[in-house]
C-alpha cells in the first residue's frame, strides 16, 4: 500500500508523516511540489508545515504547485488525500474543502494536546473511528482558526461532513468548533491537529496511561490502510 | 560613488578616518596600520573595526576562556570530535553518532526590535549548528525579562515570544525547553539566548575552512541588502553622494521560510560531498566569512565583490562587506563540485553566485571590479586580533551585600503561623518566575519531528537521534543571577550543578558542557571580576565533574548607564541516554507510590525565591555546593533508571520543596500527602526552610512499592541521604500535614493564571 | 516604475482577529473615537512600461484567482500607479 507525502519548500512534517504512515503498516513514497507525477500512489497526504513561508495567504502559493494538478484531479476521482494543518489549508486554497482558515483568534500560535469529538466516520480517513469517539492529538498553529458562510456551515452540519469537533477548549476560534472535514464523496479529509503526531508510544500526547503515550492519530493512517484495500 | 582602493591609500595615505565612531581604539587603529604598513581602504577599516569588536573577538574575555581549554583531563576530552573555537563544539554520543550543540545571546537585538531581534538570534544559532554538519534538531531559548508589572516588559515579551514562535516553528524545529526569568535589572537589557543542537554521523562532520587552493569560494541563499549595517553608515556617509542613502537600518530582518529552504539544500550539498568547507553568515557578514575560512584553512582568498547578488543595488562595497542579512551561507566548494553544487541549489530554488577562489598565498584579495579594496593577511583579520587584560576588582558594595544575609536581617519566618505559611507557599508558587510557563512555551511546537521525548513543563529537553535504537539526549540549561550577585564564581557552579542535576533527573548522563555569558561592561573592573569568578568557577565546576566545555558565547556591555545586569552566566549541559524509551518522567502518574527526598535540606535561603517574593530581599552568600556528591547523586539515578527503580524525578531548586511538589502533583493531576516534621527533626531546620530552602544535590522521587527496599538500598550502598516524605494518592489534592491541604485544581489554577494575567 | 496595485481586504461580514486586536488595543490606549480596524493587504505588480488595458484585465483576474481567496477576502482595488 503506498501512499504519497508531499514535500514542498517549507513542508515540516512530512517526515512524521511518512514515520506515521509506516508505523499503521503503508509504505510512504515521498513526492517532491516540482514534480506533475504522483508515482501510482493509492493515496496522498499534505503533510503540515509553513509552505512557501505561509506568504500571500497559508496553502495559496502550494496550491498551484505542478504536484496539486494532478492531486486535485485524482482527488475528483475519488483517491483518497489528507491535509493536515497547512495540507489542510492548501486543500481549502485548491477548492477541495469548502470555507477558509484564518488567524487565530488570540492572535497568536498554540501548540497544545487537543481533545477532539469524531463526528463522521464515512470517509476514507476516518472508517477506524466510531462515531462520537473522543481523541487527544496535538494541535499546532498560527491560523487554524476555521471559517465559512452560514450557507456552508449549514451545509457541512446538514450533510455531516464534518469529521472532527474540538471538545473542552476551542483553540483558534473555529466556527461551530470545527477541527476537520470531509468532502462528499469521503475521499478528501482535512484537519487542523496532527495525527501523526501521535502514532508512537513515548513521542504523543500525554494518555491516561503513560506520559507522551497517546497514539490515537495512528487510526486515521489505519483508516486509509482499510479503505484503499476494501475499494 | 567614490571607491576607496589600495592604491588609493597609498596616495592619500595622510586621510583622516573614522575609526573612532566605528568603535576603534586608536592604539587598534595604528596597529592595523603597522600590519598593512599603510593606512587601511576603508573597506579594510570596516572589516577590521567589525571583526576586532568584542562581540566577534572576544578580546576581553579571551584571557579567561582559555581555561576552559586547559583545565581538562584527558578522559574528559575523550568524547570531544571538535573542542572551542569552531562555529560550535562537537560530541560523539556513541553508534557513530555525534551532537552539535551552542547558546548564542541575541540581547541587545532583542531590545530594540524584539521580534526581529529574537527571530533572528534563533536563525543564527541554528545556521551555526546546521554549518557543522549537522541536522539541527532542536531548539531551546534561555529568557530573561524586566520587572512583569513594568509598561515596557510586554512590549519586549510579546515580541520575542512571537519572534521565536515564528521563526522557529517555521524552521520545523522542536522547542523543548528553556527559562523565562523576570527581574528588574534586565529592564533595559534583556537577555535573549538560544539554544540549538544537532546530529551527525561522525564522517559527516565540517569544519568552516578554505584549505585547498582552486576551490571555489561560493555566497548562497538570500540577497544581500541593508541589514544591520547601521554602524557602518559613517562610511557610507563619507563615500556617497550627499544625494545617497545616508542612514541605514541597524536592525536584520528574519525570513525563516528561506531558512528552511537552506537548511534543506545544506544538507543535500553536505550529503552529496560538494562543498570541502562551510561558514554561516551572522555577525559581519562576508568580512567574517571570507577572513575567517581562510584562516582556518591558512589560505588565502580572492573575492570579487561585485558578484555578491544584491537586494538594493545602491549598497556600497564596505556596506556589502558588513551587511548582516540573513539566510546566507558561503561555501568553499571543489570545482569539479560545482556542477553537482548547481544542480542541487537549482532544486531549492536557492541563489548563488561564485564570489572568488581558495589562493596558495597569506592574503585576502576583494576587489570591486578591476579596483583592489582589501589586500590583507586574512588571519590578523579574523584570528590575530587585540587582545586584553582589562582591570579586574572586587566591587565594593560586595562585602555588605554578603553580610546582609537573610539571618543578619532578622526576615519574618512564618514557622509557627500556619495561615501564614501556607499563604506564603501559594505566593511563591504562583510568583511570576516560579508559575506555569506554558503561556510562553504553548506558542512553540514541541511536536515536530517526532522525537521530542521529554519537553515543558519536564526538568530537561530529551531528543531521540536514532530512530532505530532509541539513543538520545538530554539538555538543560540554568542561570541564577542573583545568586550570581551574591558570588559570581559559587554562582557559576550553582548553574552548572543544577543543569546537570537536571540532565541525571532524566536519566540521562551528562556529558559536555556549553555556555553563554550575559555580562555588563567589561570596561568597568567590577564586572571583569565578576567575569573573571564566574568563569573560573565554572571551568573548576566542569574539571571537579569531569565533563568538558565545549563552546560558548560572551554578551557584554549588558548595561544602562553604570547599571550592569547581574552576572548572567547560562550553563548548558548535554546528556546522552542509550534509549529514550528509559526516560524518567518528572511528575507523578502513580496512586500510592513512595516519596523520597534524597539529600540533606539546610538553612539556605539567601538569595532565594523567598527571599525575593516574600521579602524583596537579596544578600548573604548562595547555598554551597558539592559538586562530588552531585556526580554521586548523579549516578545513583542512572543506576536506579537503567533497573527502573524510579516511577519520577524532580530535582529541588529554586523555591526549593514547594516548588517541586506543586510541579510534581500537577505534571498528571496526581495528589499526594506529605509530612516535612521528619525532615525538619532530621536536619536540625524549620519548616520554612523544609519548604523553600534551595540547598543543593537534592531530588524528589516517587518510588513504586514493590522497588521500595531494592531503591533504598541502592541509596544506601551510595551514601545518599534518603528520607520518605510522603505518599502519592488520587484525593485530588496535596496535603502537607500540620500545615494546609490544597485541592489540585486551586493549585492550579493559582499556578497557571499568573503570565497570562499579566501578558494574555 | 509603473505599477498595479491590488487591494485584498477581509470579507466585511467575516471575523479579522487582526483588526479586532488592533481596534481593543486602540480603545485601551484612549482613541474611543474609533470604532473597528479591519486590515487588509496591499500588493503591488511592478512592470517596466505603462501597463497595457489588456495587463490590467489580467492582472484583475490574477487579483481574483491567486492573490486573493474568495472564500475570505475580497479585491477592493485593482489600478496603475505611476510615479
Amino acid at each position: 500500500m503506498k501512499i504519497g507525502v508531499v514535500t514542498f519548500p517549507g513542508s515540516l512534517d512530512d517526515r512524521d508523516a511518512a514515520r506515521a504512515i509506516r508505523l499503521a503498516g503503508g509504505e510512504p513514497i515521498s513526492l517532491w511540489h516540482a514534480d506533475s507525477s504522483i508515482k501510482k500512489v493509492d493515496a496522498v497526504v499534505l503533510p503540515g508545515g509553513f509552505s512557501y513561508g505561509d506568504y500571500l495567504r497559508c496553502g495559496a502559493i502550494a496550491a498551484q504547485a505542478p504536484v496539486m494538478k494532478n492531486i486535485i484531479k485524482k482527488a475528483g476521482e475519488g483517491l483518497p488525500v489528507l491535509g493536515i494543518c497547512n495540507g489542510f489549508q492548501i486543500l481549502v486554497e485548491s477548492h477541495l474543502l469548502p470555507g477558509g482558515l484564518i488567524r487565530n483568534e488570540k492572535q497568536h500560535f498554540v501548540c497544545r494536546d487537543q481533545k477532539l469529538r469524531v463526528e463522521n466516520v464515512d470517509s476514507a480517513w476516518t472508517s477506524g473511528f466510531q462515531k462520537g469517539d473522543e481523541i487527544t492529538i496535538p494541535l499546532k498553529n498560527g491560523e487554524g482558526g476555521y471559517i465559512a458562510t452560514d450557507e456552508t456551515l449549514k451545509m457541512l452540519e446538514g450533510e455531516g461532513l464534518i469529521t472532527f469537533r474540538y471538545l473542552e477548549v476551542n483553540p483558534n476560534g473555529s466556527m461551530n468548533d470545527i477541527a476537520g472535514l470531509r468532502n462528499e464523496r469521503g475521499n478528501v479529509v482535512g484537519l487542523m491537529p496532527h495525527p501523526e503526531h501521535a502514532v508512537e508510544p513515548g513521542f504523543g500526547p500525554d494518555s491516561p496511561v503513560a506520559m507522551r503515550s497517546g497514539v490515537d492519530g495512528l487510526r486515521i493512517f489505519q483508516s486509509v490502510l482499510r479503505s484503499v484495500i476494501s475499494a | 560613488m567614490i571607491i576607496d582602493t589600495v592604491d588609493q591609500s597609498k596616495i592619500e595615505a595622510g586621510k583622516e578616518q573614522p575609526w573612532a565612531a566605528l568603535g576603534l581604539k586608536e592604539d587598534e587603529y595604528n596597529s592595523i596600520k603597522e600590519i598593512l604598513g599603510r593606512r587601511p581602504t576603508s573597506s579594510e577599516l570596516a572589516m577590521y573595526s567589525v571583526m576586532w569588536s568584542e562581540h566577534c573577538s572576544y578580546k576581553s574575555s579571551k584571557i579567561y576562556l582559555r581555561q576552559f581549554g586547559e583545565k581538562v583531563t584527558p578522559e574528559m576530552k575523550k568524547r570531544l570530535l571538535v573542542g572551542m573555537g569552531e562555529n560550535a563544539g562537537v560530541v560523539d554520543i556513541g553508534e557513530g553518532l555525534a551532537v552539535t550543540f551552542k547558546v548564542e545571546s541575541h540581547n541587545h537585538p532583542s531590545y530594540i526590535e524584539p521580534f526581529q531581534g529574537a527571530a533572528t538570534g534563533v536563525g543564527g544559532i541554528v545556521r551555526d549548528i546546521l554549518t557543522m554538519g549537522a541536522r539541527p534538531i532542536a531548539v531551546m531559548d534561555q529568557l530573561r525579562f524586566g520587572a512583569p508589572e513594568h509598561p515596557d516588559t510586554a512590549r519586549v515579551v510579546h515580541g520575542v515570544v512571537d519572534g521565536i514562535s515564528f521563526y522557529g516553528n517555521c524552521l520545523g524545529l522542536p522547542n523543548i525547553g528553556g527559562e523565562t526569568v523576570f527581574d528588574k535589572v534586565y529592564q533595559g537589557n534583556p537577555l535573549v539566548n538560544a539554544l540549538s543542537i544537532g546530529a551527525l554521523k561522525h564522517g559527516d562532520l565540517k569544519l568552516a575552512k578554505a584549505d585547498k587552493a582552486g576551490d571555489l569560494v561560493i555566497l548562497f541563499g538570500a540577497r544581500t541588502g541593508a541589514d544591520g549595517i547601521g554602524g557602518v553608515s559613517v562610511l557610507a556617509s563619507e563615500t556617497f553622494d550627499a544625494d545617497g542613502p545616508s542612514r541605514r537600518p541597524a536592525v536584520q530582518v528574519g525570513d525563516p521560510f528561506a531558512e528552511k529552504v537552506l537548511i534543506e539544500c545544506c544538507l543535500e550539498l553536505f550529503a552529496a560531498g560538494c562543498v570541502s568547507g562551510i561558514q554561516d553568515l551572522g555577525g559581519a557578514g562576508i568580512s567574517c566569512a571570507t577572513s575567517e575560512l581562510a584562516s582556518n584553512g591558512g589560505k588565502g582568498m580572492k573575492v570579487q565583490l561585485k558578484k555578491v547578488l544584491l537586494r538594493d543595488e545602491s549598497l556600497t562595497p564596505e556596506e556589502i562587506l558588513m551587511s548582516e542579512s540573513q539566510e546566507r551561507m558561503m561555501a568553499i566548494v571543489p570545482k569539479r563540485h560545482l556542477r553537482a553544487f548547481k544542480k542541487i541549489v537549482d532544486r531549492h530554488e536557492v541563489e548563488y553566485s561564485v564570489l572568488g577562489k581558495v589562493i596558495n598565498k597569506d592574503r585576502l584579495l576583494i576587489y570591486w571590479g578591476e579596483q583592489e579594496i582589501v589586500n590583507v593577511p586574512p588571519r590578523t583579520v579574523a584570528h590575530d586580533g587585540p587582545v586584553y587584560e582589562r582591570p579586574v576588582r572586587k566591587p565594593k558594595w560586595q562585602a555588605p551585600l554578603n553580610a546582609a544575609s537573610v539571618q543578619a536581617q532578622g526576615l519574618y519566618r512564618a514557622n509557627d503561623n500556619t495561615t501564614d505559611l501556607a499563604a506564603q507557599f501559594v505566593q511563591i508558587i504562583s510568583s511570576p518566575n516560579q508559575a506555569d510557563k506554558s503561556y510562553i512555551t504553548g506558542q512553540f511546537d514541541r511536536y515536530v519531528g517526532g522525537n521530542t521525548a521529554l519537553a515543558y513543563p519536564d526538568g530537561a529537553g530529551m531528543i531521540r537521534v536514532s530512530e532505530e535504537t532509541g539513543l538520545g539526549v538530554a539538555l538543560s540549561t540554568d542561570a541564577n543571577g542573583r545568586y550570581c550577585q551574591l558570588d559570581p564564581y559559587q554562582g557559576a557552579r550553582l548553574a552548572l550543578a543544577e543543569a546537570y542535576r537536571n540532565v541525571a533527573t532524566s536519566g540521562a548522563k551528562p556529558i559536555a558542557v556549553t555556555n553563554c555569558l550575559n555580562f555588563g561592561s567589561p570596561e568597568n573592573s567590577g564586572v571583569m571580576w565578576q567575569f573573571k569568578q564566574a568563569t573560573t568557577g565554572l571551568a573548576d565546576g566542569c574539571l571537579e565533574l569531569g565533563i568538558p566545555v565545549t563552546g560558548g558565547n560572551v554578551s557584554f556591555y549588558n548595561q544602562t548607564g553604570d547599571v550592569a545586569i547581574f552576572p548572567t552566566p547560562v550553563v548548558g549541559v548535554l546528556g546522552v541516554i542509550d534509549d529514550v524509551a528509559r526516560r524518567i518522567p518528572s511528575g507523578w502518574q502513580d496512586e500510592g507510590n513512595n516519596i523520597y527526598l534524597l539529600g540533606i535540606t539546610k538553612d539556605e535561603l539567601d538569595g532565594s525565591v523567598w527571599s525575593e517574593v516574600i521579602h524583596d530581599h537579596l544578600g548573604g552568600r548562595p547555598p554551597a555546593v558539592d559538586l562530588e556528591f552531585e556526580k554521586r547523586l548523579a549516578e545513583l539515578l542512572h543506576g536506579a533508571s537503567l533497573q527502573g527503580l524510579v516511577a519520577s524525578a524532580t530535582d529541588l531548586s529554586e523555591a526549593g520543596l514547594a516548588q517541586a511538589l506543586t510541579e510534581s502533583v500537577l505534571r498528571f493531576n496526581m495528589g499526594a500527602r506529605v509530612w516535612i516534621s521528619e525532615l525538619c527533626e532530621r536536619d536540625g531546620i524549620d519548616k520554612t526552610s523544609a519548604l523553600f530552602s534551595e540547598s543543593t544535590g537534592r531530588i524528589l522521587v516517587s518510588v513504586g512499592r514493590e522497588d521500595d527496599v531494592k531503591f533504598v538500598g541502592l541509596c544506601d550502598a551510595r551514601n545518599i541521604p534518603v528520607l520518605r516524605i510522603g505518599v502519592t494518592d488520587n484525593t485530588g489534592e496535596l496535603e502537607i500535614q500540620d500545615l494546609a491541604t490544597w485541592k489540585l485544581d486551586e493549585l492550579r489554577t493559582s499556578w497557571v493564571a499568573t503570565l497570562p494575567e499579566l501578558f494574555g | 516604475m509603473p505599477k498595479i496595485i491590488v487591494q485584498v481586504m477581509p470579507k466585511q461580514d467575516l471575523l479579522d482577529p487582526q483588526g479586532k486586536a488592533v481596534a481593543r488595543a486602540l480603545e485601551r490606549s484612549g482613541h474611543k473615537a474609533i470604532s473597528a480596524v479591519r486590515i487588509g493587504k496591499r500588493i503591488e505588480l511592478h512592470y517596466a512600461t505603462t501597463p497595457t488595458d489588456s495587463q490590467l484585465q489580467e492582472a484583475r483576474k490574477i487579483a481574483e484567482s491567486f492573490l486573493s481567496n474568495g472564500v475570505i477576502e475580497d479585491v477592493v482595488e485593482v489600478s496603475i500607479e505611476q510615479d
